[in-house]
């Protein structure tokens, strides 16, 4: 019936051998440098905290706050892609990252209507993250407060 | 001496754990969202089993600033609230602990949307 | 004889491009086809309010012109053929609002242009129409938010991607006895599924659709690939073509490579960061409109085959794990002397 002269196995094979591969050294490479310079700007946060005698509590905060500021400033100008295209995992892992997931398709979504466009797309991206990372740090908790009660 | 020592620390952790993402979007087929779902929910069970603290003790921002870290966080905030609270402290905790970050993307990315206009791609 | 084979038409009355027309957006500017196209866009908003409205104005100019270079009005085209990349069709229909020409929507993703080719040249040898204006278009950032990212999201791009042009073409196919560029025959491809499911590789999921049309094609017709001075296939990309060759190789079917070229690698430097090439429903309309047409027409090139390709997935089929079928069709177009 098809004229194709190759299985979809066989045709699977011959699409891996002539796809090029991603540049294996070079990502590791930048997503490494980039990673770790965004990380080392957060240490040099903590410790500006520390300075302002911010606690242990309201500092963490601080060096968070600040790096979502900068991360969703940064997409606003358009430069954050541009590093996510260089950096890849890079800048998608901080925090910053996740800033950018949520301010992207708020800026793309503007268009839509502040209500189902803005407010709704924000989370396009940054929904699932929130969902599985809070239910599973709810499942956390429950199974601690069993293991505590049994323990005890 | 030791202040220098703690950026290299929080540099190469963090870089490394970017570099676990890295690998995941070039070997697997995984799309972004999941990955990122995955580095989260990572932090949060690592951090259950005791593994995350001690990189944290260690790396400081270097493992607190990756999304793993936003896991170790959310974590910490529930085990610490069903300490002080009991059973409903697991249904508080890790969104307190995480607030200000959570708030933070939150009204920024919403400012964002009203000063910035989308851009096209060279 | 209007019908060959299990798949092909051939056109009794051949219908004359009477005019054609392309628009190109600003990275499409810089490529090594930027002296061909009609008119290159300064910026990708041409200064409406949303990528949605920038592609439906891109449509309507690209349309205007193409009556224009034929001295025709609006209320002398009898019917628009038209389609776009986004849900609903709604660049083309909405350009057809403003326009007010007799409108019929298609959809064939990428290969939309020369669907709406076979189609139009049908209709008009049939004698059902006097005229046709046969276009598509696409826009990168219509096609980028509704297939993919926000733009503004930092991700990377595997090798095997894409770029959806920016650019609309457009043809204006005639019932005329006049010499020129006829569409002689078109042949209406089957849906090949190879299972791919990588939406990324779509030259990998269209490269077996555009092998099965040509070949019926070429069985239908009775031609050899050697009949024909180009064979341009739209929008496989570099490793797509790659693909294609082989495929023919291993069918024994004989196609020359230096006779295959493929618009969406003819559209961008490979060091614009377009990684497989160009795609998009406007990359093979004004590679075909802007380029190949032209080349006929200075009697560079003789007989062109264009066998144009879609990747017919959505986000929905995407998300639900399903695999990327492909589509093409293939239009004849020859210079009668």
């Amino acid at each position: 019936m098809s004229r194709v002269p190759f299985t979809p196995e066989q045709y699977g094979e011959l699409v891996s051998k002539l796809t090029p591969p991603s540049r294996m050294l070079r990502g590791y490479w930048r997503a490494f440098w980039v990673g770790g310079l965004i990380c080392a700007f957060g240490q040099a946060l903590t410790l500006w905290a520390e300075r302002l005698n911010l606690g242990e509590i309201t500092a963490p905060m601080f060096t968070t706050s600040v790096l979502v500021f900068l991360g969703t400033t940064l997409t606003g100008l358009g430069v954050y892609d541009v590093i996510g295209k260089y950096a890849g995992a890079g800048s998608a892992i901080p925090v910053t990252g996740f800033a950018n997931s949520m301010a992207a398709p708020a800026i793309e979504f503007q268009r839509e209507g502040a209500i189902m466009g803005v407010g709704a797309r924000l989370f396009t991206l940054a929904g699932p993250v929130l969902a599985y990372g809070i239910a599973s740090s709810v499942a956390v908790g429950i199974v601690y407060w069993l293991i505590r009660g049994w323990v005890l | 001496m030791d202040t220098v020592w703690l950026f290299v620390k929080a540099f190469v952790v963090g870089g490394l754990i970017c570099d676990v993402g890295q690998l995941l979007i070039m070997r697997t087929k995984l799309t972004n969202a999941r990955i990122l779902v995955l580095f989260v929910t990572s932090g949060v069970f690592l951090t259950a089993l005791g593994l995350y603290k001690p990189l944290v003790d260690f790396a400081g921002a270097g493992a607190t600033v990756p999304l793993t870290g936003f896991g170790y966080s959310l974590a910490m905030g529930a085990i610490e609230a069903v300490n002080r609270y009991g059973f409903w402290g697991a249904f508080v905790g890790g969104i307190s602990r995480t607030a200000a970050g959570i708030t933070a993307a939150i009204v920024f990315g919403l400012i964002n949307a009203l000063v910035f206009k989308p851009h096209a791609k060279p | 004889m209007s019908r060959a084979g299990s798949q092909t038409f051939l056109y009794d009355r051949p219908p004359l491009v009477a005019a054609h027309a392309s628009v190109a957006g600003p990275k499409e500017g810089k490529g090594p086809l930027s002296a061909w196209f009609d008119e290159l866009l300064a910026d990708d908003l041409l200064g409406q309010k949303s990528w949605e409205l920038a592609e439906m104005e891109m449509v309507r100019r690209c349309v205007q012109a193409a009556l224009n270079g034929a001295r025709m009005t609006d209320e002398e085209a009898q019917a628009m053929l038209g389609g776009d990349l986004n849900n609903q069709i709604i660049a083309s229909s909405f350009a057809a609002r403003s326009l007010g020409v007799p409108f019929i929507g298609l959809y064939g993703a990428c290969s939309t242009f020369v669907q709406a080719l076979v189609i139009g040249a049908a209709l008009i040898s049939g004698g059902y129409l006097e005229n046709a204006v046969c276009t598509a278009s696409s826009h990168y950032c219509t096609a980028e938010r509704q297939f993919r990212f926000p733009l503004e999201l930092g991700t990377q791009r595997p090798p095997q991607a894409s770029w959806t042009a920016t650019a609309c073409g457009c043809a204006l196919l005639k019932a005329s006895p006049e010499r020129g560029l006829k569409v002689t025959a078109g042949t209406v491809g089957r849906i090949i599924d190879l299972n791919i499911s990588d939406a990324n590789h779509m030259g990998a999921a269209m490269a077996p659709a555009v092998f099965d049309c040509l070949s019926a094609h070429l069985s239908d017709t009775g031609r050899k690939a050697d009949d024909y001075d180009l064979i341009a296939t739209g929008d496989l990309g570099w490793i797509g073509r790659d693909l294609l060759l082989e495929l023919a190789s291993a069918a024994g079917l004989e196609l020359p490579p230096e006779k295959l070229i493929d618009c969406g690698a003819s559209l961008f430097y490979q060091e614009q960061d377009a990684h497989a090439g160009g795609s998009g429903c406007g990359c093979v309309a004004s590679v075909a409109c802007g380029w190949l047409m032209k080349r006929l027409e200075a009697g560079d090139l003789k007989r062109l085959l264009l066998v144009g390709s879609g990747a017919m997935f959505s986000p929905t089929s995407s998300q639900q794990a399903q695999s990327v079928p492909g589509i093409a069709y293939a239009a004849a177009i020859e210079r009668e002397d």
